[in-house]
């Protein structure tokens, strides 16, 4: 780093935005995110325990994380075919297909809560027609997978569309010619070059899934036990006026989505590795 | 194995690629395609692998109808001009990667693949860098890996789109002079595409010159430098002067002047071509041949290139003349003088309709 500082620049300032980007890291996270932990360790330790090990907190997080996680697999899924068609074939409307993926990004989230619970709900369009064959989507754990699923698209489709357009199809023409077959050439060509943006594309859905709140709210029922997220237990402490409780909910969030995100870079870091600096 | 092209077409939109074209490729040959760019040249090559479909016609290797067979059948190495090496792979992995692929019936046991790998690696001179990734070699040094690859799977037929079309041009010549030492040790069948006429003279056995989608001539390198077939041809494969006029019975009348020279007799009019280094300069003003003005004169190396201007009857053409340094004459030229040009060898070609020369 002192190299970096010294070694003569075109655009001189390491020192200034050094700096600026410290502080305001510091201002704009780290403060907020200290608060937290300090505001959650005025508990006493067995009430700080109590809080965050209650019933129906552990049930959210089982929810939260649980279907933040399916959903983001759901999504690296879809969103790779996505993304292919979108690279790869050329069709009428592709542009309009291509805005559409991000609408998810734009929409407020409450708008697509809204929609998506008109669409699920017993006699809406789908709801109608899944209700009877016992698919209950709306008001239940189902309607929170479908809300994550769909604001977590864009993630996926958007890091590895990129990737995939920069792959020349000379690596695939290459496999066949060397004998690949189809599945050969996706699974050992394909795949190990579009993994590192599959593998961010798949943690911003997650991270994303688990902090959703407004799209949520309205189509998960909010059952106890069943389908409560957490973000909700954080929010119905604090109607309670139980600050205290509540950032101590927070902290066990914040520090189980670091955790993933971290194993997740580092699972990426190791296979970067693996590689030889290739990705 | 011996290759046969019949009757190709090949479209794309209403750009026609290539044009009812028919080849023989002869077994452990090595040949050049050649020609200018967007002449066919590559999408010939991709046809051949299978990696283009042709409109119709057919690929018949060996003797046998290929067209409906999948590339991944044809068993033919192919190297593309930017490696398209795997990333992600090392070199050993990239070269074991079609013996790997085989089915699990004939894929040969893991020391089997690691004796082939090394043979290979050893064959084109890399085996100390079986465990590096592509990333980390040249340009030169990944193509022969990419060559490696190819010939790991024992292709019957070698295709090689421009493999040194991405190479700086002193890479380029010992890799060229090597491909041709290691055609020579294997005898296996190979087609390589380029534009680079010299590349395709030192290393190939044969030469098949392309233009429009068509075949314009197809030899060996002596044959198509020294007896061109068409004024393409000609232009295509080395500097030359272009004169137009028409035949006389002393020899080639262009304007008031007339190249005598070794001309081959035509009728009406023509095209005479002359190489830079066959046509002469004569500084009396008044003798006969072409009247030009020179506008430079440049010495490189054991080479003096003459740059001239063409007066009276050809004014507006430019005329190029190459004598060896050592030459007397060089001394008595400059810039501004009048001469006088006379071929000593002229290569005479009836007047086409299409403007082909270079």
């Amino acid at each position: 780093m002192s190299r970096a500082a010294t070694l003569p620049r075109v655009l001189p300032g390491f020192g200034l935005s050094l700096g600026y980007t410290l502080s305001y890291l510091s201002l704009i996270v780290l403060i907020p995110l200290s608060a937290v932990f300090i505001r959650a360790s005025e508990l006493p330790l067995d009430a700080f325990w109590h809080a965050v090990t209650a019933p129906r907190v552990l049930a959210s997080y089982r929810l939260s994380f649980g279907m933040a996680l399916l959903a983001a697999a759901i999504n690296t899924v879809f969103g790779l075919l996505l993304a292919w068609a979108l690279v790869r074939y050329r069709f009428p409307g592709k542009k309009l297909v291509d805005a559409l993926v991000d609408l998810p990004f734009a929409l407020p989230t409450a708008v697509a809560g809204i929609a998506l619970t008109a669409l699920y709900a017993g006699n809406g369009w789908l709801g109608q027609y899944l209700e009877p064959l016992g698919i209950k989507v709306a008001f239940g754990p189902l309607g929170v997978l479908v809300a994550l699923v769909f604001i977590g698209l864009p993630f996926v489709v958007r890091t590895v569309q990129p990737v995939l357009e920069d792959m020349e199809t000379e690596l695939e023409e290459a496999a066949t010619s060397l004998g690949a077959h189809r599945w050969q050439t996706f699974r050992h060509v394909i795949l190990p070059v579009l993994q590192p943006a599959l593998m961010t594309g798949f943690a911003l859905a997650f991270a994303r899934g688990v902090g959703e709140y407004g799209s949520v709210i309205f189509i998960a029922g909010n059952i106890p036990m069943v389908s409560e997220i957490t973000p909700l237990m954080i929010i119905s402490k604090l109607e309670q006026y139980d600050y205290a409780g509540a950032t101590a909910i927070a902290s066990v969030m914040l520090v189980a989505s670091f955790l993933l995100l971290l194993a997740i870079n580092g699972l990426q870091a190791w296979q970067a590795r693996r590689h030889g600096r290739s990705a | 194995m011996s290759i046969q092209v019949q009757n190709i077409q090949k479209a794309f939109g209403s750009f026609i690629a290539l044009d009812n074209l028919s080849l023989d490729f002869p077994a452990g040959e090595l040949v050049a395609l050649l020609g200018p760019s967007g002449c066919g040249k590559t999408t010939l090559l991709r046809v051949i692998a299978g990696l283009e479909q042709a409109d119709s016609g057919r690929v018949l290797l060996d003797g046998e109808d290929a067209s409906d067979t999948h590339v991944r059948e044809r068993q033919v190495g192919f190297v593309f001009q930017h490696y398209a090496l795997f990333r992600h792979m090392t070199v050993f992995d990239n070269v074991a990667f079609g013996l790997r692929m085989k089915p699990r019936g004939q894929r040969p046991s893991e020391a089997e693949i690691k004796r082939k790998v090394h043979e290979l690696l050893n064959l084109v001179q890399l085996d100390w860098l079986a465990d590096r990734f592509p990333a980390q070699l040249s340009g030169g040094q990944r193509q022969r890996i990419a060559l490696a690859r190819a010939l790991a799977v024992e292709p019957r037929v070698l295709l090689l789109d421009e493999p040194f079309g991405a190479l700086d041009a002193k890479v380029r010549k010992e890799l060229r002079r090597w491909l041709r030492r290691l055609h020579d040790e294997l005898h296996i069948t190979s087609i390589f595409v380029t534009h680079d006429q010299e590349e395709a003279l030192e290393v190939a056995d044969r030469v098949v010159l392309m233009n429009h989608g068509r075949v314009e001539q197809i030899g060996s390198p002596a044959d198509v430098y020294h007896q061109p077939a068409t004024p393409f041809v000609y232009g295509f494969l080395g500097a030359a002067n272009r004169f137009e006029g028409s035949s006389s019975a002393g020899g080639i009348a262009v304007g008031a002047s007339t190249l005598t020279g070794d001309a081959q007799p035509e009728h009406g009019k023509v095209v005479a071509f002359v190489r830079p280094h066959e046509l002469d300069i004569i500084l009396q003003p008044d003798a006969s041949g072409i009247p030009a003005r020179i506008s430079r004169v440049l010495t490189l190396g054991a080479l003096t290139r003459v740059e001239l201007e063409g007066q009276a009857d050809v004014a507006g053409q430019h005329f190029d003349v190459e004598l060896h340094a050592a030459n007397p004459l060089v001394a008595q030229l400059a810039a501004g003088q009048t001469v006088r040009l006379q071929p000593r060898q002229v290569r005479v070609f009836a007047q086409p309709d299409t403007a082909g020369a270079a």
